[in-house]
């Protein structure tokens, strides 16, 4: 293999590892605030990528983006607020399958909605053959944008959670939720607020990778179980070990396609997935005294 | 207690018997085939549901065991090893009268298993597949088994889909029909396949097997082994303190649900002729744990009269585009109101509740 052909695969690796970090993210968010695996999270970069491409017909790109990540927040929202937060003490099992109930309604909804034609957005900045380079290395200006995103997504949600009221409170909910609550925080509402962030990261996700991995109704479930493997990878909870599995796991799965054919693909990153988990279920980064104290 | 089985048995085989007449009665005898293949159907629920309800454990990968066995069963079947023929797995199936020659469209050798050979096959493979990845999986819990479980079903999905061996995305067809018994006497010989002299043979059939099944499970649940199993649904903690050797229970369970997908899957491709990978995606496992939801976790008999019910209305097309919204729907509206299936619910207790609930 030749170094530019290295680099060219390091590249991709590293953008679709980000994607796959953002949507960890979106899953750790939610299991810190509830202690649930919410299934539907692959949805919501679906729905990002649709809402955004149907916006786009009324309103200027970025324009669109906001509005599509503002509106999965609300459907974020709704679905905490319809299905989960009047449950009480509900066991692990029966929110597993109400979460995966939800993705499937979402995934339907999206059918029945946009169809199953496969749409993008734009590219943000020139067209599919823009390229600029770096050093020998050709990339599209989309990559830095994804890039770039899930940069800027990583750091402010570290400003949130570290230097804002609200995030210091979700964070004290994630902690111990009685405690928290004894404080005075309302914890109900830290978790619908935690559906609405994690909606609306992943939603804004899908928006960027929309004009280089397209979008269609059923985009969300393989995104899902990527995301989840990250997750688990870096330790669940832990977002920022999640950054570095993802980017680890992209890697991994772009240098993949030179040995193994395409179609195998994700059957390289589940088996990974399969592998931590009967390896080293607290992930490579989580320590494993904190994991004993967990339910796997 | 076991006088009561016996009768709900006796019941059973009734209402089987009184659906064909009712069919013949009204002519609609076509409803046997979706019949039959909501009974094959059945024959996967109950077996999740032993494993879900009584052993406490997830799996959103049975389609996967189901695609096993169904995929095994037609590419032996159908897929001509002539070029293998001097090879030592082939002599010895030739050896055991295992093997069926054969003429191809033009006029070469053709050479496939027998269908009670590859039956064997599949269903063996299915149950040492659930047994290498069930000693690894069944040790995680919750959300990580789910994970697990799926992921497993995903990759089952993506091999069949890339492989040419198994048709791709096309599937195999033309899967020939599978002899139970030849012909005896004025006995007509007992095949497995969608022909439509045979529709009430098979009807027959498939219930037969799930009634066998259904046997097979409940007096499993009655044993000592049930009562270890259900012990371990509510706390697995007192379970093994109490001296249960909690792994190796799920892990049987386990093995047998995944034997019960397997033998469904390859009857269910002998009658239809033919299999495709829809059959293994997530979709279809995420359905049957909808099912056994909806019937009642612990619940065999209800998990039995759901799972054939709404499978057979899925089959018929009632549902139309919406037939997986409806399954999701049906998914969230019971865990949310009813976890402990639809027939737990007294119904007026219910009512009364939200009444009260409302006015306070």
């Amino acid at each position: 293999m030749s170094l530019d052909l290295f680099f060219q695969y390091l590249f991709a690796g590293i953008t679709y590892g980000s994607i796959y970090a953002i949507v960890a993210i979106g899953f750790n968010i939610i299991y810190n605030a509830t202690g649930i695996i919410n299934f539907a999270q692959g949805e919501f970069v679906m729905l990002g990528g649709m809402i955004s491409i149907s916006l786009l017909q009324f309103m200027p790109l970025p324009l669109a983006i906001a509005g599509a990540v503002v509106i999965t927040m609300g459907i974020g929202a709704l679905i905490e607020i319809l299905f989960i937060r009047w449950l009480e003490s509900p066991s692990v099992l029966r929110l597993i399958i109400i979460t995966i109930g939800i993705s499937i309604l979402l995934r339907e909804l999206a059918l029945h909605v946009w169809g199953e034609s496969i749409r993008s957005l734009p590219y943000f900045y020139g067209n599919e053959i823009t390229t600029f380079s770096l050093g020998s290395v050709h990339l599209s200006p989309q990559v830095m944008w994804v890039i770039t995103a899930c940069a800027v997504m990583v750091g402010g949600l570290n400003v949130f959670f570290k230097g804002t009221p609200i995030g210091r409170e979700m964070r004290a909910c994630a902690a111990n939720r009685t405690a928290a609550m004894l404080c005075g925080i309302n914890t109900r509402n830290m978790v619908t607020l935690s559906f609405m962030l994690s909606a609306g990261i992943g939603a804004l996700a899908g928006c960027v990778m929309s004009p280089i991995t397209y979008t269609q109704y059923d985009s969300g479930a393989s995104l899902a179980i990527k995301g989840f493997t990250v997750a688990i990878l870096g330790g669940l909870g832990n977002s920022m070990a999640a950054v570095a599995a993802g980017i680890l796991l992209g890697i991994l799965e772009a240098f993949s396609v030179s040995v193994v054919p395409l179609a195998f693909q994700d059957a390289i990153s589940i088996a990974i997935l399969l592998l931590i988990l009967f390896v080293k279920p607290h992930g490579l980064f989580g320590s494993s005294e904190a994991a004993r104290l967990k339910d796997f | 207690m076991k006088r009561r089985k016996n009768l709900a048995i006796a019941a059973l085989c009734l209402a089987a018997v009184c659906v064909h007449l009712l069919t013949l009665l009204t002519g609609t005898q076509f409803y046997l085939t979706q019949a039959t293949m909501a009974a094959y159907y059945g024959l996967v629920i109950i077996g999740l549901g032993a494993l879900m309800g009584y052993a406490g454990q997830i799996s959103i990968g049975h389609a996967g065991f189901f695609a096993i066995g169904g995929y095994l069963a037609a590419s032996l079947t159908t897929r001509n090893l002539a070029v293998f023929q001097e090879t030592w797995p082939l002599r010895g199936l030739d050896a055991l009268n295992m093997l069926k020659t054969g003429q191809d469209l033009s006029g070469d050798l053709l050479l496939t298993v027998s269908p009670w050979a590859a039956c064997g096959i599949a269903v063996t493979t299915a149950a040492l597949i659930a047994l290498v990845i069930g000693i690894p999986v069944l040790k995680l819990k919750g959300h990580y088994l789910a994970m697990a479980t799926l992921g497993f079903g995903t990759i089952i999905y993506r091999i069949l889909l890339a492989s040419p061996y198994f048709g791709e995305a096309d599937g195999i067809s033309e899967v020939p029909g599978f002899t139970l018994l030849p012909a005896m006497g004025t006995l007509g010989p007992i095949v497995v396949s969608g022909d439509a002299g045979l529709r009430v043979v098979n009807y027959y059939l498939a219930w037969g097997v799930l009634i066998v099944g259904t046997l097979l499970l409940l007096n499993l649940i009655g044993s000592r082994v049930g009562r270890a199993l259900r012990s371990l649904h509510s706390s697995e903690e007192a379970a093994e303190a109490a001296g249960i050797d909690t792994s190796r229970f799920k892990l049987q369970v386990f093995v047998l649900s995944a034997v019960y997908a397997a033998i469904a899957g390859v009857l269910l491709t002998h009658f239809n002729g033919g299999i495709g990978p829809s059959e293994a995606s997530v979709m279809k496992s995420v359905r049957y744990v909808a099912l056994v939801a909806v019937g009642g976790m612990t619940n065999l008999w209800g998990t039995l009269l759901m799972g054939v019910g709404l499978t057979f209305l899925s089959l018929r097309g009632v549902f139309g585009t919406y037939d997986d919204a409806v399954f999701g729907m049906i998914l969230i509206f019971v865990m949310l109101f009813a976890p402990e299936g639809i027939l737990s619910l007294r119904l007026k207790l219910f009512f009364q509740k939200i009444f009260l609930g409302a006015r306070s």
